[in-house]
């Protein structure tokens, strides 16, 4: 039922595309019609699939580092009181610079190739993860803990079969939410220089008013991203119980 | 402060609550009871008077009154005690058996799952170990809760109003189940309900005031878990109400 709604509201949105194009009499270099973006898809399809496969594992490594990172993180400033003291107040402070303002600085830095695109997905992860998991290491239920403290349990035990399963739960929003804006980090760093990816194509094609390409790496994109956050929520369901 | 020696019997405790304020509120100036040995002893009173800052001043939960606290007693508890919520506080992420086995876990220890089978068959809960706790009732939650009580072993057992959140029949069936499975613990009880107190309690103790003090000590005849329908033990509840009553009274 699900599949079927999906499917219902895609074929839905293309007829009203085709609809506009047809009936606006729109340049085709401003809005192109549905039929032209598949054409472009097919006729390119073995570039664009290249370039796809390069976003698809700037998008994954960023997404491994930066929950890694953060769920790191997370942890460490539950067990040390000093150093969260010392980097909640720094990790507040930083979400005050635009992540995308840092892409240009990366690119400098870490080069033209794969690894700007997958520090810039990473850092615009670290933030909710860490700040989702934390929240969810610290509202542990009181009585839990109370209850593991009654049995003798050791500070390493209640952290790891207390106060991090308690978590989880939290750990999964931040990891939905970090799934949603890993693909923005991917692209905005391959806008700002690469010669490889989906971000490319799309500004490659806009310079040369492909705008049917432009538009079929941007609907690669979307299903890219769509596909892969209900993979993530499917999982997650299924993974961790909810409380 | 609270001081824990031993006095009447060697083997009984003595409960002395010193000096204890919370947020410039004096709640006990200086409180001792005694927890007899195998016995049931049921704390009561109003709410928010103190019973359960009791509860956890014993279990060495309230960090909160800790500074300048010290706990003495005569004969070793820590390690000795076992405690029973209000709510069952099973794991959601575990299943009935791995929840009744959480203590050996936490602690690192081997755990006998065939001694955790045996106590859910007691509860009759040996057919849902596998179970999740979101597929059980509020009171499958409980007896599972009880049964995890259980399989910690230890002599102290510290029940903060453990039955309050279930239905009349359901209740009075986990009453009597703990009754029977808890015979040979020391066990205290806080409770708000008079009729509860009576039917499993050996002594039963009523706080009233401000600095709290406590009332003598009720000790109803026979043995528990006694019958709602005797007479007496609906007299002992009529009494403890009016008593309960006299404490709320300014």
């Amino acid at each position: 039922m699900k599949l079927f709604r999906i499917f219902t509201i895609a074929i839905a949105f293309l007829v009203a595309w085709h609809l506009f194009t047809l009936l606006t009499g729109i340049e085709f270099f401003i809005l192109p019609p549905p039929a032209h973006v598949g054409t472009a898809l097919i006729n390119h399809s073995y570039d664009l699939a290249g370039h796809a496969l390069t976003t698809f594992i700037e998008i994954m490594l960023g997404l491994i580092f930066g929950t890694g990172l953060g769920a790191l993180c997370a942890l460490v400033m539950m067990v040390f009181q000093s150093v969260r003291l010392w980097l909640l107040p720094v990790l507040v402070i930083s979400q005050a610079v635009p992540v995308f303002a840092l892409a240009p600085i990366l690119v400098i830095w870490l080069g033209y190739g794969m690894a700007s695109k997958i520090a810039m997905a990473t850092l615009i992860i670290f933030f909710p993860v860490t700040a989702t998991m934390f929240d969810g290491l610290r509202q542990t239920k009181q009585g839990f803990l109370d209850l593991a403290n009654s049995m003798n349990a050791s500070r390493s035990a209640i952290l790891i079969h207390v106060r991090i399963p308690s978590a989880l739960p939290s750990f999964a929003s931040g990891l939905r939410v970090a799934t949603a804006v890993a693909p923005i980090g991917a692209i905005v760093g391959e806008w700002v220089g690469s010669s490889e990816g989906l971000g490319f194509i799309m500004l490659h094609a806009n310079a040369r008013l492909q705008i049917d390409l432009m538009f079929a790496a941007l609907l690669i994109l979307a299903i890219m991203a769509v596909t892969l956050y209900f993979t993530i929520d499917q999982l997650l369901q299924k993974v961790i119980i909810q409380h | 402060m609270v001081i824990l020696n031993s006095k009447s019997k060697e083997e009984d405790l003595v409960l002395t609550v010193r000096n204890l304020s919370y947020k410039d509120r004096v709640l006990f100036d200086e409180l001792e009871f005694v927890l007899e040995k195998g016995k049931w002893t049921s704390l009561m009173g109003i709410s928010g008077i103190g019973k359960t800052t009791i509860l956890r001043l014993i279990a060495g939960l309230a960090s909160e009154f800790s500074s300048g606290t010290s706990i003495v007693h005569s004969r070793k508890i820590s390690g000795e005690l076992a405690y029973m919520s209000q709510v069952d506080l099973l794991f959601p992420w575990l299943n009935v058996l791995d929840n009744v086995t959480l203590g050996a876990r936490l602690r690192g220890e081997e755990c006998s799952k065939d001694r955790a089978l045996e106590l859910l068959r007691s509860v009759g809960l040996y057919a849902n170990a596998a179970d999740m706790p979101s597929s059980l009732s509020v009171g499958m939650r409980q007896r599972v809760a009880l049964a995890r009580t259980l399989m910690e072993d230890r002599p102290f057992i510290l029940m903060d109003e453990p039955f309050s959140s279930l239905d009349s029949l359901t209740k009075v069936r986990l009453q009597d189940l703990a009754a029977e499975m808890l015979q040979d613990k020391t066990v205290l009880l806080v409770t708000h309900d008079p009729l509860e107190a009576y039917r499993l309690s050996d002594s039963i103790y009523v706080l009233s005031g401000q600095p709290a003090c406590l009332d003598s000590t009720i000790k109803p005849a026979g043995a528990p878990p006694r019958m709602i329908e005797n007479s007496e033990v609906l007299q002992g509840q009529a009494e403890l109400l009016a008593r309960l009553s006299k404490a709320e009274a300014p």
